[in-house]
C-alpha cells in the first residue's frame, strides 16, 4: 500500500447560503487548497467529487459545479452521488495504483432550499416504504425508541452528548449551532419525533469542503506534518430496518476492524453522527474508550452539511492531526439511514 | 507501480426494452448480476465490492439507489459505491470498479449499470424547470444537433451519412437478441424517409429510451489466470473532463476526447488503431456521432470519418472496424447502463463470446463511453490475451 | 459462438419462481403502484446570475470576466471555467451577435406549448462575448437560417420587462452580412474580446 495523506483541506458551512450558487461558494474553497499548497489544477492528478440531485433540486447538477476547478484543459475527473467521503476513497484508491501523486476532492451541497428531512424519505424502499414518506427525524425516531427502551442509552446519556457537541462546536468557526445548552436545558426539550428532541437532531446547514491528497514523498513536500491514512475501508448494512439490529451498526464495526482502528490508541474521532443516537453507537461500534476525544468539533450536532459532512469529518481529524493535536485519529462517515452505510478512516501523524 | 492486470471473468445484460414491466428495479439489476456471475463462476459470498452506477436518481425517484438496492445486489457486510458522470457513468462505473482490482485493494469487482426510465419519468426529470433560465430545446437531440450542423459543414459530408449508421447499427442489433429496437422490415429509405426531429437528425437516427441493466465480474490476474472460462484482459483504461463553456472550444472533437484516446492508446501500446483495433463499442446516441468519435478518437483522419461510414469499414461482416456490432446505444438505451454496455461487448468479443454478432478473430476491442455537454469520457481496450 | 449464450427472456437460473401460499395462491398479484412524488425546492440563481437578471430589467446583458483569460463568458454564472476562479467584473456585451450554429426542432415539447414547430433553437453568441447561449431564432423561415447569420435581440416592451430571461423574446436576422466562422469545428471565439 503506498501512503497516501491529507495535506490540505478548507470548508464552509453556514445555516444557509442563500445568495450564491453552489459552484460559486465551491471555487474560493477550491483556491484555498490549491493556494495552501501551491498547486494548480495542471498539477492534480486527480478529480472526484460528491453532491445529490435530490438536493440540488436539479438532474445532472453536478455538471455546475464542475467548472469550478478550472477542467480546461481537460482533467481526469469522476464523481459519485455520495458523500465527498467516499469521492475520497475513490481518489485514494487511484492513488494507490501508482500513476499519480495528487487528488482534489470536494463534497458539497445546499439543502437550505428543501425539506431534507422529506428529501430524504426517498432514499428508502421505493415501493413498501418511501410512499409512506417516513421522513428522516422518524426513521431515527424508531432506531431511538429501541436503544432508550432496551436499556441501550438514556435520554440523559444523549443529552450529554448533545450538550458536548455544543461545546465543542463554540471553538469551531464552521458551527452553526453555537448556543450553549446543558443536559438539563436540553431534558426540557418537547420532542420533534419522539424521542428525539431538537438538540437530538443535527444542524442542518449548506456549505462545502476540499480536500488535497497526496502520496509518499509529494506529501511530505506539501506539508510538515501530513495526516496519514493508516487504513480505510468501508461497508453497509442491510437497507430492510427490520432485518438489523438498529442499536448497533455491524457495519461499522466491520469497517473499523478492516481499517485497524484497535491497532493502537486513539487520540480523538470526528464522528458523522447527524444524531445524538448515532454517536452512541458509533462509539460502541468503533470501540472507543474514555481517552478518546469525540468530535472536537462539535460534529454534525454542531454543523452538518449532506454530501460533505462525511467528507469534513476526515478534514477536520486530519487538520488536527497536522496540528500536532494528536498523533492518531479516527474519521467516519455515514450514509443512508440509521448508520446504514460506514466509512472508517484511521489517520497518524509522523 | 501501474496498474495490476484486471481481467473481466463474467458479463451479464438484461434484455432491454422501452419499459420491463416484469421485474423491479432490484430484480432488473439482480437479472444482469445474476448472469455475470454465473459467466464468472462465482457466487455472490465471492464478490469483495460492488459497484453501481446509473444517471440522475430523478429518473427512477429513487434518491441514491444503492443504499435501498444494498441488499439486493448482494453488499450487506461489503463496500459499494455509487457512480454519476452523466451520460458516460457506465463506462466510468466500470473503470472506478477495475481501479479497485488494479489498485490491489479487492480480487473480485461486481460492477452494474442500469436504468430503468419506464418507472419515473425521464423527460420530466431533464426539464425541471429552472425559473431562471428559459428552457427552448427538447431533449439531448436539440442540443447535439448544432453540433453535428457543424461537423457537416466542416467535412461537406454527404447529407446521408447519418442515415446509413442509423441502418447499419439497427441492422446489427438484429444479431443481439438482448437489444430493444430491432427492426429487421428496417430499409435505408425508411430511415431518410423517417420524420425529422431535430434537424437534421430524424427519428431513426435517434437513440431509443429504455429500461436494462448491465453487470460484470472484474477480477484480479490470479483469479483471471485460474478462471477455466473465457477471460478479458483489461490494456488501458481512462477517464477525462472538460467544461462544456469556453470560447475557442471544438465542440466536434472535444480536447477531453482526444486526451481520453490518446491515452488509452498509449497505456495499450497501440500506435494505429484502425489496424490494431479490432472491434469497438462507441456510444453514438445520434447518428452523426459515429463519423464524429471515428475522427476525434484517432480511427480517422479528420474529415475522413464519413468516409469510412461510406465504405463499410464499420459494418460487421464488411468491414475492418466493425464498430457497435451490438446493435450501439442507437438500438439500446438504458442510460445508466449504455456505457457499461459498451464495454462489456468488447470484452464479449474479445472472449468469444458474442453469440451471432462475433467479429471473427477478434482479439482487442475498444470500448467507449461519453455524457454531458460531450464533456465527460470514458474509455477502456480489452484483449484475448494479457497485456 | 460461445457456449454462456443467455436466451434473454429466459430468467437467470438462479432465479426460483415464488411460490404463494395457499391463502392468496389464487388473487391477482399487483404488478405495479403508483406513487405520486411531489418535493417543493426554493432555488436562488447565484450571484452572477442575479446580477444578470437585474441587467435584463435594465434592459442590459450582463457577463462575467474571466480574471485570467480576459475571455467574456456568457450568460454569466459566477465562475470563469478556464481559470476555475471566480470573476472579479462583468461586463455589457451587445444587443446584436451571431449565430454560431442552430437546431431546427420539428416536434413539439411539453415546456414550450406556446412553440409551433418547425421552430430553431441557435447558439448565440452575443457581440462581445466569448460563448454563447441557447435562444430563440424567429422572423425568418428556419430553411433560411444559417451559420454565422447576424441576429438582434427583440425585447419585451419596455413597461413589461422584469428579472427574467424572458424579456428577450427571440433574436431576430438584422440583414447584415454573416460572420465568417474561421474554424467551423469551434465555437466562441478565443482569446480576450475586451
Amino acid at each position: 500500500m503506498r501512503d497516501v495523506a491529507i495535506v490540505a483541506s478548507a470548508q464552509r458551512q453556514e445555516r444557509a447560503i442563500p445568495s450564491e450558487s453552489e459552484v460559486e461558494f465551491m471555487v474560493p474553497l477550491m483556491q484555498q487548497v490549491k493556494d495552501a499548497t501551491g498547486l494548480t489544477q495542471k498539477d492534480i492528478g486527480f478529480t472526484c467529487s460528491g453532491s445529490s440531485d435530490f438536493i440540488a433540486g436539479q438532474a445532472f447538477s453536478f455538471v455546475m459545479t464542475i467548472d469550478g476547478v478550472g477542467p480546461v484543459p481537460a482533467i481526469s475527473e469522476s464523481h459519485v452521488e455520495m458523500d465527498g467521503a467516499w469521492a475520497l476513497y475513490e481518489a485514494w484508491v487511484k492513488l494507490q495504483i501508482g500513476e499519480i501523486d495528487t487528488a482534489l476532492i470536494y463534497g458539497y451541497s445546499k439543502s437550505s432550499g428543501g425539506s431534507l428531512r422529506d428529501v430524504l424519505a426517498t432514499q428508502m424502499d421505493p415501493y413498501y416504504v418511501a410512499p409512506l414518506w417516513p421522513d428522516a427525524f422518524a426513521i431515527e425516531a424508531l432506531a431511538a425508541r429501541q436503544m432508550v427502551e432496551n436499556r441501550r442509552v438514556s435520554m440523559d446519556q444523549l443529552a450529554e452528548i448533545a450538550s458536548r457537541s455544543r461545546r465543542h462546536g463554540a471553538d469551531n468557526p464552521h458551527a452553526v449551532r453555537t448556543r450553549q445548552k446543558s443536559a438539563a436545558d436540553i431534558m426540557a426539550e418537547a420532542p420533534v419525533a419522539s424521542p428525539l428532541r431538537p438538540s437530538d437532531l443535527p444542524a442542518s446547514a449548506d456549505g462545502g469542503c476540499v480536500v488535497l491528497l497526496a502520496a509518499e514523498d509529494t506529501a511530505r513536500s506539501l506539508s510538515d506534518r501530513p495526516a496519514w491514512i493508516r487504513g480505510i475501508d468501508h461497508r453497509t448494512d442491510s437497507h430492510t430496518l427490520g432485518v438489523r439490529d438498529l442499536t448497533r451498526s455491524m457495519s461499522a464495526e466491520l469497517a473499523a476492524q478492516k481499517a485497524g482502528v484497535a491497532n493502537d490508541k486513539v487520540d480523538f474521532a470526528e464522528l458523522h453522527a447527524p444524531f445524538t443516537t448515532s454517536e452512541f453507537v458509533l462509539a460502541d461500534a468503533l470501540g472507543l474508550g474514555e481517552d478518546t476525544v469525540i468530535n472536537p468539533s462539535g460534529g454534525a450536532l454542531a454543523a452538518h452539511t449532506m454530501m460533505a459532512s462525511g467528507l469534513i469529518r476526515l478534514a477536520e481529524a486530519a487538520a488536527r492531526i497536522t496540528a500536532g493535536d494528536g498523533d492518531r485519529a479516527v474519521a467516519h462517515a455515514a450514509s443512508g439511514p440509521v448508520l446504514q452505510q460506514n466509512l472508517v478512516c484511521v489517520m497518524e501523524g509522523e | 507501480m501501474g496498474k495490476k492486470n484486471t481481467a473481466v471473468i463474467g458479463v451479464g445484460q438484461t434484455k432491454y426494452a422501452s419499459a420491463r414491466g416484469d421485474v423491479s428495479m432490484a430484480g432488473l439489476v439482480r437479472e444482469a448480476a445474476l448472469r455475470a456471475l454465473e459467466m464468472a463462476d462465482c457466487t455472490w459470498s465471492d464478490i469483495d465490492a460492488v459497484v453501481l452506477g446509473k444517471a440522475p436518481d430523478f429518473f427512477e425517484g429513487v434518491m441514491m439507489p444503492e443504499i435501498w438496492l444494498a441488499d439486493a445486489i448482494g453488499c450487506v457486510g461489503k463496500p459499494v459505491m455509487r457512480v454519476h458522470t452523466a451520460g458516460s457513468v457506465g463506462g466510468s462505473t466500470a473503470l472506478v470498479a477495475a481501479s479497485l482490482v488494479q489498485g490491489g485493494i479487492h480480487e473480485r469487482v461486481l460492477t452494474i449499470g442500469f436504468e430503468k426510465q419506464s418507472e419515473s419519468n425521464a423527460m420530466w426529470a431533464l426539464s425541471l424547470p429552472s425559473p431562471f433560465t428559459t428552457s427552448i430545446n427538447a431533449g439531448a437531440g436539440g442540443y447535439f444537433s448544432p453540433i453535428i450542423r457543424r461537423y457537416m459543414a466542416a467535412t461537406e459530408a454527404p447529407e446521408l451519412i447519418g442515415c446509413m449508421v442509423a441502418l447499419k447499427d439497427r441492422q446489427h442489433a438484429l444479431m443481439n437478441p438482448y437489444a430493444h429496437v430491432r427492426d429487421p422490415e428496417l430499409t435505408f429509405d425508411k430511415v431518410v424517409e423517417s420524420p425529422m426531429l431535430w434537424d437534421p437528425i430524424r427519428f431513426s437516427e435517434t437513440c431509443p429510451s429504455s429500461d436494462g441493466a448491465c453487470a460484470m465480474v472484474l477480477a484480479s490476474e490470479s483469479v483471471g489466470d485460474a478462471h477455466a472460462g473465457p477471460v478479458a484482459w483489461v490494456h488501458g483504461s481512462a477517464m477525462r473532463s472538460e467544461s462544456g463553456n469556453f470560447g475557442g472550444r471544438n465542440v466536434v472533437s472535444p480536447q477531453a476526447s482526444e486526451d481520453c484516446a490518446a491515452d488509452v492508446f498509449a497505456q495499450a501500446g497501440i500506435t494505429n488503431p484502425r489496424a490494431e483495433i479490432d472491434v469497438a463499442e462507441i456510444y453514438v446516441p445520434f447518428s452523426w456521432y459515429e463519423p464524429m468519435w471515428l475522427e476525434s478518437l484517432g480511427f480517422a483522419e479528420p474529415g475522413a470519418g464519413w468516409r469510412m461510414v461510406e465504405e463499410g469499414a464499420t459494418t460487421h461482416g464488411r468491414g475492418d472496424l466493425p464498430v457497435n456490432c451490438s446493435g450501439g446505444v442507437l438500438s439500446s438505451n438504458p442510460i445508466g447502463a449504455s456505457g457499461m454496455i459498451r464495454f462489456a461487448e468488447v470484452a464479449l468479443q474479445v472472449m468469444g463470446q458474442a453469440g451471432d454478432r462475433q467479429v471473427d478473430g477478434a482479439k482487442r476491442g475498444f470500448g467507449h463511453a461519453y455524457g454531458g455537454a460531450a464533456q465527460y469520457y470514458a474509455m477502456w481496450i480489452v484483449g484475448t490475451d494479457k497485456p | 459462438m460461445g457456449e454462456f449464450q443467455h436466451d434473454p427472456l429466459v430468467p437467470p437460473s438462479a432465479i426460483k419462481p415464488v411460490t404463494m401460499p395457499a391463502a392468496v395462491a389464487n388473487v391477482e398479484q399487483v404488478k405495479s403502484v403508483r406513487t405520486p412524488i411531489a418535493i417543493d425546492y426554493e432555488v436562488t440563481p447565484g450571484e452572477g446570475l442575479s446580477r444578470y437578471l437585474r441587467g435584463l430589467k435594465e434592459k442590459k446583458i450582463l457577463a462575467d470576466v474571466c480574471p485570467d483569460t480576459g475571455q467574456v463568458v456568457f450568460p454569466p454564472r459566477g465562475v470563469a471555467p478556464m481559470a476555475g476562479k471566480r470573476p472579479t467584473r462583468m461586463v455589457e456585451v451587445g444587443h446584436s451577435g451571431y449565430i454560431d450554429s442552430f437546431n431546427v426542432t420539428r416536434i413539439p415539447i411539453k415546456t414550450r406549448p406556446d412553440l409551433d414547430p418547425p421552430y430553431v433553437s441557435a447558439w448565440v453568441v452575443p457581440d462581445g462575448a466569448n460563448v454563447g447561449s441557447i435562444a430563440l431564432v424567429a422572423g425568418i423561415e428556419p430553411e433560411k437560417v444559417r451559420v454565422g447569420m447576424r441576429v438582434r435581440a427583440v425585447w419585451k416592451p419596455d413597461d413589461e420587462l422584469e428579472e427574467s430571461a424572458t424579456n428577450i423574446l427571440h433574436w431576430e436576422p438584422t440583414g447584415e452580412p454573416d460572420v465568417e466562422i474561421a474554424d467551423l469545428r469551434r465555437v466562441g471565439r478565443e482569446g480576450s474580446t475586451l
